[in-house]
C-alpha cells in the first residue's frame, strides 16, 4: 500500500491488564478521573458525539436512589459492524470502563443492551462477564453487569427508546428533558455509552488523557473505529485517526472509481466526489470545510451504482424502522419514499423534489428523536448532489 | 409559593411556576398554540408535533406541550419557520387520514378539520396514503365504531384507556408506516376487554373512534304509526345537552329537553330519574339485607362490601378483571334497565298498549348503555327491554335535524307515571351521587330519622377526588335494625376504572373494611360519560357537577322513598322491595369474562 492513512491499534490491542488498570484507577478520586476524561476530549462514538466526561459528571452530580451504567450495543445503523468486533475481541475493556463509570457515578448496576441479531455473542461474552465479576469481588467493587437482549428494532438504539424497551415497554423515544443523566432507565440517573466509547475510556485510564488527545484534531480527539463497506477491495474494520479528509480515505480504501461515500450510515450524509477533499471526518467544530460526525460507517459507492436506488433503500429502511410515534417521522418517511418514486415514474414533476426537500427539513427540526431528525441528512445530501439520478 | 420562572413568548413577558410547559405559559397570555395529541386529562405525549415553536438559540423547533419553561427563555410561536413546519405536519396528517369530511360523523367537531381550516388553503399536499393501506372499519360493537383510516395516531385513546381506565384495550401495534392503534391480536372491539365506556370516543380528535349511532332506528320507530315510542332520559343528560346546542357548560335544560323530545314525536316522555329512585329502594334494601345476613345471621355465603351496579362500563370491567368478585355486585339492574323492564310490562298495561308494539328508547350520557341494552339477560319483559340507546350527542343531533330552536323552547314536564323524580335521583349523574342517594334513604329506613347532614347534603361523598371514603355511624336504630346500632357504616366512592381497580385490589387483598362501594366507570361519574357533548375537561365536568347539585337542591322531594310515583308502583304493582316481581323484573345476574 502506498503512503496512506496511519492505522492505529489502540482499541484492538490485546491488553489483559484490567486488574492493574482497575486497581490504579480505583485509588484515584472521582474528580480526578472525570477531569482526565474531560481533558482527553473523548466524545461519544455512537453518532451524537456528546462529551463523555461531561456525561459522567452530570450523572455523578444527579440525585437518585438507583443509578445505572448502560452499554449501548444495539448496533443497528446500516453499514456499521465495529461494536460487534469490539465486544467479541476486547470485551474486558468495555467492562472496565463500565465498572469505573459505576464507581464514579455511584452505580452498582450495569447493563449491556445487545442487539437481537448479536445473540450469538452471548456465550463468550457471559464467560468474560463472569470472570470480570470475580475480579470486581477481589477488588471489593460492588458492581454487576447484565446482558439485556433487544428484539431487533432499530429505534431501540435511541437511548430513551432503549430504556423503554428495557422496562418492558414498546420501544418509543421519550420527550427530553429529562435527559438520561437525570432520569434514564427506571427514572434513575443513567450513563448510556456506546461500546466503542467505553473501550476508549480504558485507553484513557491506562495511558492518560494526553496520549489520547495527541491523536486527532481540534474538537475531534483520539482514534475512531470505522466500518468500511461498499465498493472497496478491502472491506472491514479499521481504527484511524480523526481529522482525515474523505479524499485521503477514498485514496486508501476506494476502488479507484468512488463517486460518493455515505458517511455515518443511513442516518448520515452522502458526500459526492467533488467534495471529498473538502470534507473532514470528525465532529462538528471550528475546522475549515465541512466536517461530519460519524458512528463509524463508511459506505463507498462507485460509478456503477444508482444513487436513486441507494436512497430508495435507505427510505425503505426508515419507513420500516420509524417507531411511528411522531407525525414527521411516521408520515414524513412514507411521503419521501412515495415522493421519489412518483418523480421517477413521472407522476410528479421534478419540482416536487423541492417540496420533499422542504419536508425533509421540517422532519429535521420537528421530529421527536434522532431517527426522524436525521432522515434529512441522507435524503437532502443525495437529492441535492445527485438530482439528475432522481429524475431520469 | 412555587419558584417563578420568567420568559418571553412572542415578546410578551410571562412569569409562571417552574415546571409549567411552554404551552400552558402561552395560554396564560392568551397565545393559542394549536395541539392535537395534547389533552388536559392525559399525560404529555409530544407525538403529533403540531405545537412546535421556535426557541431563540435552538436550531430545532420545540414541542410546546412537552418542554418546561426555563429562566430567560425566548419563544416565538408565529415565525415563518414555525408556520411552515406546522402546515407541513398538518398536511402529513391529512395525507394519512381518510378526509371524507362531509359525510363524517365528526364533521364540524373534528380537531384535524379545524386545523386544516386554519392552515391549508386550496393546496394539493402530499400523496394520499389511505388507499395504500387496505383499512377495514370495525363496526361490530353495539357501542363503538373504530375506523383506522381516520386515525392520526395521536394516541389519546391509548392513553385514555391505559391511564384513566387501566384497561389497555387499545394499544399501539407495529411500527413505522404500519404503526396503528389496535386491540389484542387486532380482534374487533367487542371481542376484547373493552368496557364500551367511550372515554376514547370523548378524546379522539377525529372520526376514528365514534359511538355507533341509532338515530335512524329511532326516527323509523317514531315515523311508524303502529309503534308506541317511549323515551327515558338519564340524570346526566339534562345538565350537558345544552353544550351540544350552543349553550355553556353547567346549564340545566331539563324542561327544554322534555319539550324537545315531545316535538321529536315520542309518544311518552318519561324519566330515568324515576327508575333511579326505584334503584335506590331496591339496592338500598339489598344492602340492608346483606348487612343483616352478614352482621346478624353470620351467613358466610353473603358478600360485603356490596358494590353498585348502575354503570355498565364498570360491570363489564369487573366481569373481565375481577370475575371472582361478581357476588359483591348489587343484583339491582341499572335505572335504564329497570325502566325498560317496567315500560313493557307495568306501563304498557297501564296505558293499554301492546308491549309488542312498544319501542323503548333511552337517552344516555353513555356508550356502554348501548351494550347493556343488548345484553341477553335484558329481556325481562319478554321483549328486549330497551330497544335503542342514543347518547346526549345523538339527541342533540336529532334536535338539530328536526329544526327545533332549542334555546327558545318553553319548559315542559315529564309524563306520568314514571316521570316524577326526587333530588336523590338527579345526583346519580355525579360521582358519589348514588352513594348519597342511598344513604339518604337507608339511614332513614334504619333510624326513622333524616340523615344528619345539613340540608341532606352528604358532603363527604361529593367531589372529584379519585377515591373518597366516608363513615356514617348509625345511632338510634329502630328495633328491626338493632344489630346496626352503633355500627360505623364504611363507604367508598371511586370514579374512573383505574380508581375502581385500586379499590377492588384493596378488597381483593383484604385491606379494606368497606360495607358499600359506589363505582362509576367514567371520570366524574355519568356527567363525564362517553356519550356526553365534546369536548371534556376537568373544568367542564366540574360545571356539570355543580349543575347537578343545583338541580337536586331545587327539588321539592329530595329522597327516593318519598317520590310519590315510587310509592305508587309498590302499591299497585311491585308490592314490596326485593319481592317476587322485583326479582323477576328489576334484578339481574353477571357472567365472568376472560381477559383475552
Amino acid at each position: 500500500m502506498k503512503e496512506g492513512l496511519k492505522r492505529l491499534d489502540l482499541i484492538f490491542k490485546n491488553e489483559h491488564d484490567c486488574e492493574v488498570i482497575l486497581e490504579k484507577s480505583l485509588e484515584r478520586s472521582n474528580d480526578e478521573l472525570i477531569e482526565d476524561l474531560i481533558s482527553s476530549g473523548l466524545k461519544g462514538r455512537g453518532g451524537a458525539g456528546f462529551p463523555t466526561g461531561l456525561k459522567w459528571k452530570l450523572s455523578a452530580e444527579a440525585e437518585g436512589k438507583e443509578k445505572y451504567v448502560i452499554c449501548n450495543a444495539d448496533e443497528g445503523e446500516p453499514g456499521t459492524f465495529k461494536d460487534r468486533e469490539i465486544l467479541s475481541s476486547v470485551p474486558h475493556k468495555v467492562l472496565t470502563g463500565m465498572a469505573i463509570c459505576g464507581r464514579i457515578i455511584g452505580s452498582q448496576k450495569g447493563f449491556i443492551y445487545l442487539r437481537g441479531e448479536y445473540k450469538f455473542l452471548i456465550p463468550e461474552l457471559q464467560k468474560v462477564i463472569d470472570g470480570f465479576h470475580e475480579l470486581l469481588d477481589k477488588l471489593d467493587l460492588n458492581f454487576r453487569v447484565e446482558i439485556f437482549v433487544g428484539a431487533g428494532a432499530y429505534i431501540c438504539g435511541e437511548e430513551t427508546a432503549l430504556f423503554e424497551s428495557m422496562e418492558g415497554h414498546r420501544g418509543e423515544p421519550r420527550n427530553k428533558p429529562p435527559f438520561p443523566t437525570d432520569a434514564g432507565y427506571r427514572n434513575g440517573p443513567t450513563v448510556i455509552n456506546n461500546v466503542e466509547t467505553l473501550a476508549h475510556t480504558y485507553s484513557i485510564l491506562k495511558y492518560g488523557p494526553e496520549k489520547f488527545k495527541d491523536l486527532g484534531v481540534k474538537d475531534s480527539r483520539g482514534s475512531k473505529v470505522f466500518s468500511v463497506s461498499g465498493d472497496t477491495p478491502i472491506p472491514g474494520i479499521y481504527e484511524l485517526e480523526f481529522g482525515m479528509t474523505l479524499q485521503k480515505f477514498v485514496d486508501d480504501f476506494g476502488d479507484g472509481d468512488a463517486k460518493a461515500v455515505q458517511v455515518g450510515g443511513a442516518a448520515g450524509f452522502c458526500v459526492p466526489r467533488k467534495k471529498f477533499d473538502k470534507t473532514v471526518i470528525g465532529y462538528k467544530g471550528k475546522l475549515t470545510g465541512t466536517s461530519l460526525p460519524t458512528g463509524g460507517s463508511m459506505m463507498i459507492f462507485n460509478s456503477s451504482r444508482s444513487m436513486y436506488n441507494v436512497l430508495h433503500n435507505y427510505l425503505d429502511f426508515f419507513v420500516e424502522e420509524s417507531c411511528g410515534q411522531c407525525t414527521p417521522c411516521r408520515v414524513g418517511t412514507q411521503q419521501l419514499l412515495l415522493g421519489i418514486e412518483a418523480v421517477k415514474r413521472g407522476d410528479k414533476s421534478s419540482q416536487y423534489l423541492e417540496e420533499l426537500l422542504e419536508l425533509a427539513e421540517t422532519m429535521r427540526v420537528t421530529a421527536k428523536c434522532g431517527l426522524g431528525q436525521s432522515v434529512a441528512n441522507s435524503f437532502s445530501s443525495i437529492v441535492e448532489n445527485f438530482r439528475e439520478e432522481m429524475i431520469y | 409559593m412555587n419558584e417563578q420562572v420568567n420568559l418571553k413568548i412572542d415578546n410578551l413577558s410571562v412569569s409562571v411556576d417552574a415546571g409549567t410547559t411552554i404551552l400552558a405559559a402561552a395560554r396564560k397570555v392568551n397565545i393559542r398554540i394549536p395541539t392535537l395529541c395534547h389533552h388536559e386529562d392525559l399525560c404529555v405525549a409530544g407525538n403529533c408535533r403540531v405545537c412546535v415553536v421556535e426557541q431563540v438559540g435552538v436550531d430545532r423547533l420545540q414541542p410546546a406541550c412537552a418542554i418546561p419553561v426555563s429562566e430567560g427563555m425566548e419563544i416565538h410561536t408565529n415565525t415563518m419557520k414555525v408556520r411552515n413546519a406546522r402546515k407541513q405536519i398538518i398536511e402529513l396528517l391529512i395525507s394519512e387520514h381518510r378526509a371524507e369530511c362531509t359525510t363524517c360523523y365528526k364533521n364540524g367537531k373534528c380537531e384535524l378539520q379545524q386545523l386544516s381550516n386554519e392552515y391549508i388553503v386550496g393546496e394539493n399536499g402530499f400523496i394520499p396514503l389511505v388507499p395504500l393501506k387496505g383499512y377495514t372499519i370495525d363496526e361490530f360493537s353495539p357501542s363503538i365504531i373504530k375506523d383506522d383510516s381516520k386515525c392520526i395516531r395521536c394516541q389519546r385513546c391509548v392513553r385514555t384507556c391505559d391511564q384513566i381506565q387501566s384497561i389497555g384495550a387499545l394499544t399501539v401495534a407495529h411500527k413505522g408506516g404500519e404503526m396503528k392503534v389496535s386491540t389484542f391480536f387486532d380482534k374487533p372491539m367487542y371481542e376484547v376487554v373493552c368496557t364500551n365506556c367511550g372515554q376514547c370516543v370523548n378524546r379522539c380528535p377525529t372520526g376514528a373512534l365514534t359511538e355507533k349511532t341509532y338515530i335512524n332506528d329511532v326516527w323509523k320507530a317514531i315515523d311508524n304509526p303502529d309503534k308506541y315510542v317511549v323515551v327515558q332520559t338519564a340524570p346526566a343528560v339534562r345538565i350537558a345537552l345544552g353544550e351540544a346546542l350552543d349553550m355553556d357548560p353547567g346549564e340545566i335544560v331539563t324542561g327544554k329537553m322534555v319539550a324537545a323530545l315531545r316535538r321529536l314525536g315520542f309518544n311518552a316522555v318519561l324519566d330515568t330519574d324515576w327508575s333511579a329512585d326505584l334503584t335506590i329502594i331496591e339496592e338500598g334494601n339489598e344492602l340492608l339485607q346483606r348487612l343483616k345476613r352478614v352482621l346478624k345471621d353470620k351467613d358466610p355465603n353473603v358478600k360485603i362490601p356490596m358494590t353498585t351496579s348502575c354503570s355498565p362500563g364498570w360491570i363489564k370491567y369487573i366481569e373481565h378483571t375481577f370475575p371472582d368478585f361478581l357476588e359483591h355486585l348489587s343484583t339491582a339492574k341499572s335505572p335504564q334497565q329497570m325502566f325498560g323492564a317496567l315500560a313493557k310490562t307495568f306501563y304498557a298495561n297501564k296505558i293499554g298498549v301492546d308491549p309488542a308494539s312498544m319501542v323503548s328508547v333511552s337517552v344516555m350520557p353513555c356508550t356502554a348503555k348501548k351494550f347493556e341494552a343488548n345484553r341477553p339477560e335484558m329481556h325481562a319483559s319478554g321483549y328486549q327491554d330497551v330497544d335503542f340507546v342514543v347518547t346526549t350527542r345523538e339527541l342533540a343531533m336529532m334536535i338539530k335535524q328536526a329544526g327545533i330552536d332549542f334555546l327558545s323552547l318553553p319548559d315542559d314536564d315529564f309524563d306520568s307515571i314514571m316521570g316524577e323524580s326526587s333530588g336523590a335521583s338527579v345526583i346519580f349523574g355525579a360521582t358519589g351521587g348514588v352513594m348519597e342517594a342511598a344513604l339518604r334513604t337507608v339511614y332513614e329506613v334504619v333510624t326513622g330519622r333524616e340523615i344528619p347532614f345539613d340540608g341532606l347534603n352528604v358532603m363527604p361523598v361529593r367531589g372529584m377526588e379519585n377515591v373518597r371514603e366516608a363513615t356514617i355511624k348509625i345511632e338510634g336504630a329502630l328495633p328491626e335494625w338493632d344489630f346496626l346500632e352503633g355500627v360505623e357504616v364504611k363507604t367508598c366512592v371511586a370514579h374512573g376504572l383505574s380508581n375502581a381497580k385500586k379499590v377492588m385490589e384493596s378488597v381483593k387483598n383484604g385491606a379494606s373494611d368497606y360495607h358499600f362501594i359506589e363505582i362509576m366507570a367514567c371520570p366524574g361519574g355519568c356527567l363525564g360519560g362517553g356519550g356526553q357533548p365534546l369536548p371534556t375537561s376537568p373544568e367542564i365536568r366540574q360545571k356539570r357537577a355543580d349543575a347537578i347539585y343545583r338541580e337536586d337542591a331545587g327539588k321539592k322531594i329530595r329522597k327516593s322513598h318519598e317520590n310519590p310515583e315510587i310509592v305508587q308502583i309498590y302499591e299497585e304493582f311491585l308490592v314490596e322491595p326485593l319481592g317476587h316481581k322485583s326479582h323477576e323484573l328489576l334484578h339481574t345476574s353477571y357472567s365472568p369474562r376472560n381477559r383475552y
